[in-house]
């Protein structure tokens, strides 16, 4: 129905085995584990879909409120990520149901197995938003714009109700099939919606470092702890 | 004239997109068009207006997304009534008013139903039956349902279209590049769950161009009977100098649907992206007058959410294990509410090769109506093989199909007038293949021909409630051959005439004939093979039975049905061959059980889910179920368990042991079905609005290996069940989990209202949200960080309650 946002699908993108097992909480893996988490592997393959819908729009920002048109939002930390950004693209992507599924189906006849399936949803969810974001970043770095480490609703003190906002502009019910419920989460649960502020000239650069500018030091997940 | 009339003779042109052009009259992305029907309704009574004298038969009112989710009840009913009267207003301007038609249109609600979303799917069909009333209140002439791309949403509007009013209702769905729904559903189980509900004319529309919906189109043109859809997009939006253009322009979309007119599609529009110039190009271009003949389709299929399986071709092989009768452990778990077992159940079958998986949950202790939903609800959440729903309580029946995401088997009707009367009338209104047993008021007949005669008396009262013959799936029952000699020869015979003489296909219970006789699989898979060899098309069997299943890939290699004799091979591989399996066995085992005290111990710690219920076989020959409990498993669990707390064991670990431990106990339990667990009652549930279970079912788990007696209410579950079943058990400890920061105050509530219904419980609560901190502002009397702190948590209260 909407006009402007744009959907996307992609092929699967290279398994990073690593972080299925840093995601599964799987430090050191055992013989048995090896055969357990390739037969995961083996499983989620042809289940996984990529699909993504976004957006580029252009922000304004004043204080802490960044005003993305289809609304406005009060964020200290959102705003300094989106410094010196005068446009943004706005995305959803999943990984799809079938994630979900067979999660809910081991988590019927095997919990272990559930939980590598939970590490390879986040994973795959992440591997696909990387693959979006790398896209755009090229696309934006060739136009001599600079692009921002994306940012999600739940970062920082950007709302979660703002999540509301972004399924509204995006469609993404009917775009990517892609739905929120009434505690704002989302299904299919390996699902992202994020930002990815975008500036003019080169004053600023993207961050390699996913986890370097997390407030949130003791997580679990955190890289190079 | 009746648009379904209409139809019959002529090309049937509907409108184009309405979002696109209200965009570029000003209509801000985010903002609900449909407020401009009342707002704008000029604009909008113009856009109809357009597409009408460009040609459109029918226009949709611009309603795709006016549901009650989205606006209060009088909003909607204003909305409603300005865009039907919008599209009246056009109707009565425009060039030629005869043979126009306005057409309600309903989009998806935007939610995604349970158990993945939060919808429930009675909730989802009361949803769109007030929209569907309202509409038909300010005089629509049918009934548009499009652009859904979840099967299950798709089923819950055309029920709520096909109870509130007998219009015409038209379905499309919305498919990706691959050929899907986004629910993961193939075109054939689409037309095959659609048609079974009495849909006028199904298609598809919106997400691609009309070359690229091509492949998905020929498909419902193959397989369905009503007349086809085609509503596509004007290809791909570009965004060229920050404008949105789409790829296929008027000439080229027009061509492009012309070719596909031209194979069979017999109602034609477009969606984003396309403007009353592309509906003006496609009338100037087509012949309207000559559409390609409707043929009947004669498949005989049923549909689970993803896939078809169609009956007439390879031998369908449905799985009879989900019943309870003759299975002590099964009714176990049927009086103890123990879902899993049912499922694991259902896994297990569609491993060994199963197409169909026969439901039947019937035991006079229980709720049938309660389980067999339920039972259907959770299967088809987590296996993609279509359901036969095997009961003889109607209403159970009913409220199984209802619920079922997808064309049913229906276990069964036969030639009782009274079965005829109350079955029919299900299989009529929500579609499904109905086994039909040859048997009547006065018995089973003895000869094949008075069988026949039974199904030809059933096959003329189908075409009284218009179920056709394809819809019919004959039982000629087979019986014991240990009863009557000739009992095997006559089922036989009536198999291959109701094949030839009816044209019909034909099920057996196959394991029947046997009954009384030693070793009974050798009877059977025999009985089968010459089934098989009359024409037979489906089977109710065990998938466990080695004999059965050789004789299944045997029949399709020798019949020209396996490539390669691929599947044969394959499945030989597995079968294995008895004298080297327990060599290899035993060597392993000895080799292993040197470091550790005991064999199940190993298996235990290690992780070994198949060697732990091996092994714990063995040991119940010689040692006290108890004693099994006590010195084996509780131990080697509290190894791992500790190693858990000390951070040597990590938790994917510590779940693999708990595995093994619970197959050990499964196996104990199927020799002691009634081995009462010794500790006292947990419930156990993830709060409303949270549907995150994993770490729940973690918990659970743990729980039940340390012999708690676990009663899981599951996710997303209201205070007040939550409750209610705490005070039925009166359950000492209550475990609630949650994820999202969102969903704490849920599990508050909850708190608070258990203090007030239940306060002699304790609440230990634990998500990745929670902390001490929080749980404490809630009132909860523990936060457990992990499992392994509930079990020790709920050991401490259980020891106190035994003191």
């Amino acid at each position: 129905m909407t006009d402007g946002i744009f959907v996307k699908t992609y092929d699967a993108p290279p398994f990073k085995r690593n972080e299925i097992l840093r995601y599964s909480g799987i430090k050191q893996e055992a013989p048995e584990m090896t055969k357990i988490v390739d037969e995961c592997i083996k499983e989620a393959t042809d289940k996984a879909v990529y699909r993504v819908c976004y957006s580029e729009i252009s922000v304004q920002m004043e204080n802490d409120e960044v005003d993305f048109g289809f609304a406005k939002v009060v964020s200290s930390d959102l705003s300094k990520n989106l410094y010196l950004c005068n446009s943004a693209v706005v995305f959803a992507a999943t990984a799809g149901i079938e994630l979900d599924r067979l999660t809910a189906k081991y988590s019927r006849i095997s919990p272990a197995k559930a939980l590598i399936f939970q590490g390879i949803g986040a994973e795959r969810i992440e591997c696909l938003c990387d693959l979006f974001n790398n896209e755009i970043s090229c696309l934006k770095e060739k136009e001599g714009k600079f692009t921002r480490p994306r940012f999600s609703p739940g970062y920082g003190d950007l709302p979660l109700e703002f999540q509301k906002d972004i399924f509204k502009f995006l469609d993404c019910p009917v775009k990517i099939g892609l739905t929120l419920n009434d505690s704002l989460l989302m299904s299919p649960t390996k699902s992202v919606t994020a930002i990815i502020g975008i500036g003019e000239n080169q004053c600023r650069t993207a961050d390699i470092d996913k986890c370097g500018n997390c407030s949130f030091k003791d997580c679990e997940y955190r890289r190079n702890k | 004239m009746k648009i379904t009339d209409y139809i019959k003779e002529n090309i049937l042109f509907l409108d184009g997109g309405m979002g696109t052009i209200l965009q570029s009259a000003g209509l801000a992305a985010g903002e609900l068009p449909e407020y401009w029907n009342i707002t704008h309704s000029d604009l909008i009574t113009k856009i109809h207006f357009d597409y009408y004298n460009a040609g459109s038969d029918v226009v949709s009112t611009n309603t795709f997304g006016a549901n009650c989710l989205k606006f209060s009840d009088t909003e909607l009913d204003e909305i409603i009534k300005s865009a039907v009267s919008n599209a009246k207003n056009a109707r009565e301007q425009c060039e030629n008013k005869e043979n126009k038609w306005i057409a309600l249109d309903i989009g998806p609600t935007g939610k995604l139903l349970k158990p993945f979303g939060d919808l429930d799917f009675e909730d989802a069909v009361t949803v769109f039956s007030k929209t569907v009333k309202i509409g038909v209140k300010y005089g629509v002439d049918l009934i548009f349902i499009e652009t859904m791309n979840d099967s299950y949403e798709t089923k819950a509007a055309l029920l709520a279209a096909k109870e509130s009013r007998d219009l015409p209702v038209f379905v499309s769905n919305a498919y990706g590049e691959d050929g899907k729904l986004l629910s993961g559903t193939s075109p054939a189980a689409m037309v095959a769950m659609l048609e079974g509900m009495g849909a006028d004319a199904i298609g598809v529309n919106c997400s691609l161009g009309p070359k690229a919906l091509s492949g998905v189109v020929k498909e419902y043109i193959k397989y369905s009977s009503l007349p086809v859809i085609l509503k596509p997009n004007a290809g791909l939006p570009k965004s060229v100098n920050g404008k949105t253009v789409y790829d296929v322009l008027p000439q080229e979309f027009a061509e492009d649907v012309n070719e596909l007119i031209k194979q069979g599609v017999r109602i034609a529009g477009g969606c984003c992206g396309t403007t009353p110039e592309y509906i003006s190009k496609l009338a100037e271009i087509t012949d309207k007058t000559s559409p390609v003949k409707l043929t009947k389709k004669e498949y005989t299929c049923v549909s689970s959410y993803s896939d078809a399986v169609f009956f007439g071709n390879e031998p369908v092989l449905i799985g009879e294990r989900i019943n309870p009768t003759g299975k002590k452990r099964f009714k176990e778990a049927l009086k103890s509410n123990d879902i899993d077992y049912i499922l694991k159940e259902g896994i297990a079958q569609q491993e060994k090769g199963v197409h169909i998986l026969d439901v039947n949950v019937g035991l006079p202790e229980i709720d049938e109506v309660k389980m067999l939903e339920t039972a259907v609800c959770e299967l088809q959440a987590i296996i993609n093989l279509p359901l036969q729903i095997d009961t003889s309580d109607v209403k159970a029946m009913e409220a199984a199909l209802r619920r079922y995401n997808g064309k049913a088997m229906i276990n069964s009707v036969n030639g009782k007038q009274e079965s005829i009367e109350t079955v029919f009338p299900l299989v009529k209104k929500y579609g499904g293949l109905v086994v039909a047993l040859t048997l009547d008021e006065k018995g089973i007949p003895e000869t094949a021909e008075e069988r026949v005669k039974i199904a030809e008396k059933i096959l003329e009262q189908a075409k009284r409630y218009s179920i056709e013959k394809k819809d019919i799936i004959f039982d000629p029952l087979a019986m014991a051959v240990s009863a009557d000699n000739n009992a095997a020869k006559e089922t036989l015979k009536a198999v291959a005439m109701i094949k030839e003489k009816l044209g019909c296909n034909t099920s057996l219970g196959v394991s029947n004939v046997s009954f009384g006789l030693p070793q009974r699989e050798v009877i059977n898979s025999t009985f089968f093979a010459l089934a098989l060899g009359n024409g037979l098309s489906a089977a109710i069997m065990n998938p466990y039975s080695a004999e059965m299943m050789k004789t299944y890939y045997s029949y399709c290699a020798l019949n020209g049905l396996d490539d390669n004799c691929s599947d044969y091979i394959s499945f030989i591989e597995t079968v294995p061959q008895v004298n080297t399996v327990v060599a290899e066995a035993k060597a392993t085992v000895s080799v292993q059980s040197e470091e550790y005290k005991s064999e199940l111990q190993h298996a235990v710690i290690k992780g070994l889910k198949e060697k732990a219920a091996q092994v714990t076989q063995e040991l119940l020959n010689t040692v006290e179920p108890l004693s099994i409990v006590q010195n084996e498993i509780i131990p080697a669990l509290n190894i791992v368990g500790v190693g858990f707390e000390n951070k040597t064991v990590y938790l994917p670990q510590l779940l693999m042991s708990a595995e093994a431990a619970k197959s050990a106990f499964e196996t104990i339990k199927k020799a002691v079905p009634r081995g009462a667990s010794d500790k006292c009652s947990f419930v156990i549930a993830t709060v409303k609005g949270d549907i995150h279970d994993i770490g729940k079912n973690i918990v659970k788990l743990l729980l039940e290996n340390y012999g708690f007696d676990v009663t899981d209410l599951g996710r997303d579950v209201p205070p007040e069940i939550i409750v209610e079943k705490t005070i039925e058990l009166h359950a000492p400890i209550v475990g609630l989990s949650a994820l999202m920061t969102t969903t704490v105050p849920a599990m508050e509530e909850t708190i608070r209202l258990l203090r007030q219904k239940a306060p002699w419980c304790k609440v230990v609560v634990g998500g990745a949200v929670l902390n001490q901190e929080y749980a404490d502002k809630i009132g909860a009397d523990k936060y457990a960080k992990d499992a392994m702190e509930t079990v020790r948590y709920a050991e401490e209260i259980n020891s106190a309650i035994n003191k």
